[in-house]
């Protein structure tokens, strides 16, 4: 499977590049996880339920919370106004006003929309007397769809805004038009990425406390980051940051971008914690997550290109129509922008054109969901690449490699420096080993026997770490100037060692569930010459305590190229000044100390050694003896600031991230004429993710992934009806693949490391969030003949597409 | 037939993980919620609370159920096991928890404890099961993180035969 090459662990570096086993494991094997609901809670605290609008769009004429107030352990039923009163609306990306609080105040917007928050001794109290709570709506027309919202007479999700197009913004890069002019063809295809999320099976949880003494909030919630939202929380809560004390559990139970989207509820139960006296505790059931958490946003989009006769492709053009819901929820329109340097994709063209527009509709709010705007953008750009095949009668996989990028460093026409990676023996590595070649003997023999079948082929580049500047790319460049610049990404790490030399690490990554605690002990324990069970690593967070930025957070694939370097830099500098003063002990010169197998040593002279805990005990025990330039203290948080991240330029140029990793699948795709059921016959992705710290937990993302972009490609989405009802709010409507929707997956890697960082891995957990459901919809696209593609490919989708109208009998 | 008002908090005893146990519940209360919040063995996770998911799967009698589809009232008498179970008393985790850890079969460990009590049901009940089938066990759990395939190891690594224990 892996290839070991640059991945592999060398003498220098004996942990890194180990399929290492994971020191979560134990505990949550054992159900000793440490979840918040798990968490013990205050004897005095309080149980939420939140009362939802049933209506898409509505006025809220009257809430009469009094019949529930006269139930017995009922303590008292917040309202919009209560937010108001208390609260400021959450800070936006854009101009516009559309303000939102924790709870819809005097209008609804979509169904599940929060409008009353009932706090009782207990859940089963609480959801009693909701239903007593009677909440008088006056119901209003609604629009659920991006271009219906466009369209003139639309109803106006925000009327203060006066528009549901809340952001238009036109790129040129190059000459676009000229290219367009002078080409031999011009291909276009339209794609909808629809409305899905990967659902956690853990839901949000939040308890939160007021303190009255000291005006302050304290909370603790399965928030994932990052923590630019934290000013968001403490501004609605008008709080300086210090007074709003966030705190994050040892464990999670997935994310996948999702507990973002748990912001608001924070604040909504810091607020009612404050109005009851009590600490307040709120745990989101399913029906909830499905209807109101998140969702990724819905993507119209048409993708244009002007291209050769042999397919090469000269320029490129986006127009994209980037469905939000009911509100911009910070720091939305992100998955419009978070792509936004690399739009170019894989391919090396000069000349590019993007409209991005940003639209309103009665529908949940979108959020960070794994793959953040590659899988929409991928999908359109990647279909376009086999739509180019197929109009100009070329094999796909040549119009692939006949638009490869090919020399690296690259800077993309957007301003994405792609940083290292070789596309074309990735490529030619996946296909080689008669992998291809086998795939299209059974397209041969199905097709023979009178079976659709299709391979389809997509090729991604990852962004890992993002610049926190993309964003506002959003704005133009004097609006830019006039906010002051942003840009930039800041990790954090902390590495302490104790009396008996027992090293601690923390970082600024809440836990999800991918074993960062395991890279990051490997990272430290490589480091300092001891063994991953010498090193603790706690990522619960509080953000009164430990380091964080507001790029903290466990997202965008941050983890390899930013906190893991951080955590590495930290541990370099504990090893500096561990030398020093091993070096003065022994006798030898600084550069003449290694560490290895828990004993600080001389290199030339390896029986010259002292013991780890010796060493480090030097410091706490006599600081006198410490060398005059080691100071007496042994806990070091490294900060890592990679300078690549610059704002954008005055001409929109952007380095969205500071990695670029590349993946490059190809599968095969059988359609059953019975039942309509598109089938993954086998899949294969290549992997070029630079160095791999932990090739077991690297494939382990990979999979995961994999199973979601499988999810967005055949099976899961978000369906509202045309007056905005809401018809996916249980897992058998919502559906999630189980292991027996999964086909096998090959899994390859290449390794080109970063030169851009000192472990030269890149981010590689949401690449086949990206390509997969492009590789699927290509797949179905050849096996169909068929130009549109809409994913989910439901047997409903292809059953339409295949057996045309229903004829009567 | 024990009869309770529906606005009653009633005595419930069980034998969890083998020690005799009581707590109160009135009869609306699930078994998950019982089992978490009055008796405080929160390894049980709930996941969608209409027995879709398999997260808060627990042994009834040896059989697995989803806890969130039991009353309370209904596990009275009867022996109920969960995730805490497994491991030794020493902390030394059984085959199928090893078999977990060694395949990266999990993750978060949020659907795990639910997948380890099917699979403690199945895999004593059936001594040679073909993939197939575990499979289809396995499809009554969603898990989000890990695309099944390191857990279809775990199983496969579990139900096979018995290597010397490390």
């Amino acid at each position: 499977m892996s290839a070991i090459g640059t991945s592999g662990a060398d003498e220098a570096h004996p942990l890194l590049g180990k399929p290492v086993r994971r020191i979560e494991d134990r505990a949550l094997l054992m159900g000793r996880g440490r979840y918040v609901d798990d968490l013990p809670v205050d004897r005095r605290t309080l149980h939420a339920h939140i009362v939802r609008s049933p209506h898409a769009h509505a006025i809220i004429a009257r809430i009469d919370a009094a019949p529930a107030l006269a139930c017995a352990g009922i303590h008292a039923v917040i309202t919009g106004e209560d937010v108001r009163r208390l609260t400021d609306p959450f800070l936006v990306a854009v101009k516009e006003r559309i303000p939102q609080w924790a709870l819809a105040v005097g209008r609804v917007r979509y169904v599940g929309e929060p409008v009353a928050l009932v706090l009782a001794d207990n859940r089963y109290l609480a959801e009693d007397a909701a239903e007593l709570i009677a909440v008088e709506y006056e119901p209003l027309p609604a629009v659920v769809d991006a271009r219906a919202a466009l369209a003139t007479g639309a109803p106006l999700i925000h009327e203060e805004a006066g528009t549901n197009e809340l952001s238009v913004r036109r790129f040129i890069y190059g000459d676009p038009d000229g290219a367009f002019a002078a080409a031999d063809a011009r291909v276009s295809t339209d794609i909808a990425y629809p409305r899905n999320s990967f659902t956690p099976i853990e839901c949000f949880v939040v308890v939160a406390e007021y303190d009255i003494a000291d005006d302050s909030y304290d909370a603790i919630a399965n928030f994932q980051g990052p923590f630019s939202i934290h000013p968001v929380m403490a501004r609605a809560l008008r709080v300086p940051g210090t007074r709003l004390r966030l705190r994050t559990p040892a464990d999670s139970g997935g994310s996948f971008g999702t507990k973002l989207a748990v912001f608001p509820h924070i604040v909504l139960m810091c607020i009612a914690s404050r109005i009851a006296g009590r600490p307040v505790k709120w745990v989101e059931d399913r029906l909830e997550h499905l209807q109101a958490a998140s969702t990724g946003p819905a993507r119209i989009a048409t993708a244009e290109a002007a291209v050769t006769r042999e397919g090469r492709i000269l320029a490129l053009r986006f127009d994209a129509i980037e469905d939000y819901g009911a509100f911009l929820r910070a720091p939305m329109p992100g998955p419009l922008y978070r792509m936004h340097g690399a739009s170019t994709g894989a391919y090396d063209v000069a000349h590019l054109a993007v409209t991005n527009r940003v639209v309103l509709t009665n529908t949940m709010p979108a959020g960070l969901i794994r793959g953040f705007g590659g899988p929409q953008h991928y999908l359109a750009l990647e279909r376009l690449v086999q739509r180019i095949a197929a109009e100009l009668n070329l094999d796909p996989l040549d119009v692939i490699r006949r638009n490869l990028v090919r020399d690296f460093p690259y800077r993309a026409a957007a301003g994405a420096l792609y940083d290292s990676g070789d596309y074309a023996r990735a490529v030619e590595t996946a296909i080689g080993d008669g992998r291809l070649a086998s795939l299209r003997q059974r397209q041969k023999e199905a097709r023979a026997a009178g079976r659709p079948f299709g391979i389809g082929f997509a090729a991604v580049v990852e962004p890992g770490l993002s610049n926190m500047g993309y964003l506002s790319t959003l704005l133009t460049a004097e609006a830019r100037e006039r906010a002051g610049p942003k840009n930039g990404a800041v990790s954090l790490a902390t590495v302490a060692i104790d009396p008996l030399g027992a090293v601690a690490v923390s970082a600024d990554v809440p836990v999800e569930g991918q074993g960062h605690a395991t890279v990051l002990a490997q990272i430290v324990a490589d480091e300092l010459g001891l063994s991953v069970e010498d090193v603790r690593v706690n990522l619960e967070i509080d953000t009164a305590k430990d380091a964080w930025s507001i790029a903290s957070g466990t997202y965008s694939s941050r983890f390899a190229p930013g906190t893991a370097v951080a955590a590495h830099l930290a541990a370099r500098r504990m090893r500096d000044r561990l030398a020093a003063i091993a070096a003065k002990q022994l006798n030898v010169l600084r550069d003449d100390i290694e560490f290895a197998g828990g004993k600080v040593r001389s290199r030339g002279n390896p029986d010259n050694a002292l013991s780890f805990a010796r060493v480090a005990g030097t410091a706490h025990w006599s600081p006198v003896l410490l060398p005059d330039d080691v100071p007496p203290s042994l806990r070091e948080t490294a900060s890592w600031s990679p300078p690549e991240l610059e704002p954008p330029s005055p001409d929109d140029r952007i380095n969205t991230s500071l990695t670029y990793g590349f993946v490059f699948d190809f599968c095969g795709v059988e359609i059953d004429p019975a039942t309509f059921t598109a089938r993954v016959d086998r899949y294969v992705t290549m992997h070029d993710a630079g160095r791999l710290i932990n090739p077991m937990l690297a494939d382990g993302q990979v999979r995961g992934a994999f199973v979601q972009g499988l999810a967005a490609a055949l099976f899961e989405e978000f369906v509202y009806d045309e007056n905005g009802a809401f018809l996916s709010g249980t897992f058998a409507d919502y559906l999630v693949p189980t292991a027996s929707e999964v086909p096998p997956l090959e899994i390859l890697h290449i390794h080109s490391p970063s030169p851009l960082t000192p472990l030269g891995a890149k981010g590689l957990a949401e690449g086949n969030c990206m390509s997969v459901p492009a590789c699927i919809a290509n797949a179905i696209a050849d096996a169909l003949g068929i130009a549109d593609v809409n994913l989910p490919a439901t047997p409903k989708r292809l059953h339409a597409l295949m057996a045309g109208p229903e004829r009567p009998a | 037939m024990r009869r309770v008002k529906s606005d009653e908090r009633a005595q419930i005893r069980l034998t969890l993980n083998g020690r005799a146990v009581l707590g109160l519940a009135e009869p609306r209360m699930l078994l998950s919620d019982f089992l978490r919040e009055v008796l405080g063995a929160t390894g049980t996770h709930v996941g969608c609370e209409h027995g879709v998911c398999g997260c808060c799967t627990v042994l009834i009698d040896g059989i697995a159920c989803r806890s969130c589809l039991v009353f309370a009232v209904q596990a009275e008498g009867r022996s109920v096991a969960t995730v805490e179970s497994l491991a030794a008393t020493d902390g030394t985790l059984n085959r199928l928890q090893r078999a977990f850890r060694e395949h990266h079969a999990l993750q978060c460990g949020f659907c795990t404890p639910g997948i380890l009590m099917s699979f403690t049901d199945y895999l004593g009940r059936n001594q040679a099961p073909s993939e197939a089938q575990l499979r289809d066990v396995l499809s009554g759990h969603l898990c989000r993180c890990t695309g099944y395939d390191g857990i279809m190891r775990a199983v496969i690594d579990a139900a096979g035969p018995k290597s010397e224990d490390p």
